[in-house]
């Protein structure tokens, strides 16, 4: 299990305030400043080596990612877009992070802006998550009052960051979409080529990245990346927000390593299966490798596969990016689903 | 659910109060020149607030109007994305969740108190103080179920206690938003088992 002090949310339940004086303590914003001195290029080139793989579900390594934005102008400017429109059936991680700990966030998206020489990012949230918007936007304003993003900011990079909301549209959560929305108009995806990275929002190069991506950056700023890619396994590194729901004994949200075997998260996280492992029809997985077990299974299921005993591999398959590219499978993000009948 | 068109009654005008107009001019600086059509949402949003949770064909006009679009982009938000209510809603307007997650948690069961206590999906009650309709994932699986009443989310629920968040509403109570079976948040049903460290610190 992911020991406590390699955990980056560490107000992920909500048990302590989430509000400045408490997320400093906690260690945000802690020098912040000297982060940004080190330069555009090496803040990119450390997220780079850290391994960062994109939360939004996709798993593009992030930095490289960053590292395809203008460095020079054109004499349009470069956006930062944050996805914080959370609506894949399954997934409730960015939720927690925004309540609970949203000045992680906002400093992420800081760095993330400096990084890729924008002044101006957008946090795109959901519209269903009204409370959420309204804790966000408290904390921005915090982070405002507090010098630490606007302009003439003590961090040494005009930033601005702008929380905007959706309606109600599973589909913006796409990133074309999401840039159509924000633009006033209704959320349908664009052709791609362009890439938002050369025809992003308002024609501009935009970035366009998940709430957790952006929110771990800091902590590996501060800790290094080297500390972020000691954790899980090679080309699927760092920590990782799961959402165990459905059939288990304890659904909940936790961050654990990445690869961590299927079993092991939910026996020692959600209580195990209800009424036992034996009793399960189907997993419907995002990281998660397909896997199918459970003898009460009646027929096969596209896109599934059935075990045959409890010490198939399948089991013990890997919570990773890798597990799920290799089995082809159309979901990519964190949540699991567990069923039965 | 599918077909959405404006609601036959419509009232004559519409126009912000001097405090939304206030917020909607905060709203629409935060974009830059010319693209004030980005502030469109927010608009539509807190028009709907301010009409008691739907959204008439004047107050459409009005935003149009106010952000330099022709009516149509407008129409056109308005009837794409689900939020917006093109007819009126009771006082508390209920949002059922019924994507898997929820599904699988007997989200079935808090359909068949909507219908026993409100209704037919749409219909508002005679009192003015309930309607109701399913959505899509909310995104507060680890919760499920989950309603969300007007603004706030209610996770965890049984038949009996989302009958008791109806009733207390309907009866002008305070209902605390949120778990309704004492869970604080997304922790495990008993009790966190990370951080343990800080866990009572300050909640």
């Amino acid at each position: 299990m992911l020991e406590d002090k390699d955990r980056i949310f560490t107000n992920l339940y909500g048990f302590l305030d989430w509000r400045l004086k408490a997320a400093r303590a906690r260690g945000a914003w802690d020098g912040t400043k000297a982060i940004l001195e080190r330069g555009h290029e090496a803040v990119i080139e450390e997220v780079k080596a850290s391994g960062l793989r994109g939360r939004g579900g996709a798993g593009f390594p992030t930095g490289l990612k960053w590292s395809f934005m203008p460095k020079q102008s054109d004499g349009r400017p470069n956006y930062v877009v944050i996805n914080a429109d959370e609506s894949e059936p399954g997934t409730c991680k960015d939720r927690d992070i925004m309540r609970h700990d949203p000045h992680l966030l906002i400093e992420g998206a800081l760095i993330a802006s400096f990084a890729m020489r924008a002044h101006t990012s957008y946090i795109y949230i959901r519209g269903e998550f009204i409370a959420e918007r309204e804790v966000l936007q408290a904390a921005i304003d915090e982070a405002y009052d507090a010098k630490l993003i606007g302009k003439n900011n003590i961090n040494g990079w005009d930033f601005d960051l702008y929380l905007c909301h959706g309606a109600g549209a599973y589909i913006c959560g796409e990133e074309t979409a999401l840039l159509e929305s924000l633009e006033g108009k209704k959320g349908m995806p664009r052709l791609k080529p362009p890439f938002p990275a050369n025809v992003g929002l308002y024609g501009a190069p935009t970035t366009v990245n998940n709430v957790e991506s952006i929110a771990v950056v800091p902590d590996i700023m501060r800790r290094g990346a080297t500390w972020f890619a000691s954790l899980g396994k090679p080309n699927n590194t760092g920590t990782k927000l799961f959402c165990i729901s459905g059939h288990v004994n304890e659904p909940c949200n936790v961050e654990e390593e990445m690869g961590i075997p299927l079993r092991e998260l939910v026996d020692k996280h959600a209580g195990g299966v209800r009424g036992g492992w034996d009793n399960l029809l189907a997993v419907i997985p995002g990281f998660v490798g397909a896997v199918h077990p459970g003898k009460r299974v009646r027929k096969p299921t596209h896109g599934f596969r059935q075990p045959e005993n409890p010490e198939d591999r399948a089991w013990h398959r890997r919570r990773d990016y890798h597990g799920q590219v290799h089995r082809h499978h159309p979901r990519h993000r964190a949540p699991v689903l567990f069923l039965q009948t | 659910m599918s077909v959405r068109r404006l609601a036959a009654d419509q009232p004559e005008a519409f126009a912000f109060s001097p405090e939304n107009l206030q917020w909607a001019k905060g709203q629409i600086a935060k974009f830059p020149e010319g693209k004030q059509a980005s502030a469109v949402l927010a608009l539509l949003w807190r028009a709907q607030e301010q009409c008691g949770g739907w959204l008439p064909e004047p107050a459409l006009r009005y935003i149009a109007d106010m952000l330099g679009m022709a009516y149509i982009r407008v129409y056109e938000n308005a009837t794409f994305y689900t939020m917006f209510n093109l007819a009126p809603v009771g006082k508390f307007y209920v949002q059922l969740c019924g994507t898997t997650p929820c599904w699988l948690r007997d989200a079935d069961a808090l359909k068949s108190v909507c219908r026993r206590m409100i209704g037919a999906p749409g219909h508002v009650t005679k009192d003015g103080m309930f309607s109701w309709s399913e959505v899509e994932c909310l995104g507060a699986c680890v919760n499920a179920p989950v309603v969300q009443i007007n603004k706030d989310y209610y996770e965890d629920l049984t038949p009996e206690s989302f009958e008791r968040v109806l009733n207390d509403l309907r009866n002008g109570k305070t209902v605390k938003p949120g778990p309704q079976d004492g869970r604080h948040s997304s922790e495990p049903f008993n009790g966190p088992k990370t951080l343990l460290n800080v866990r009572h610190s300050d909640a």
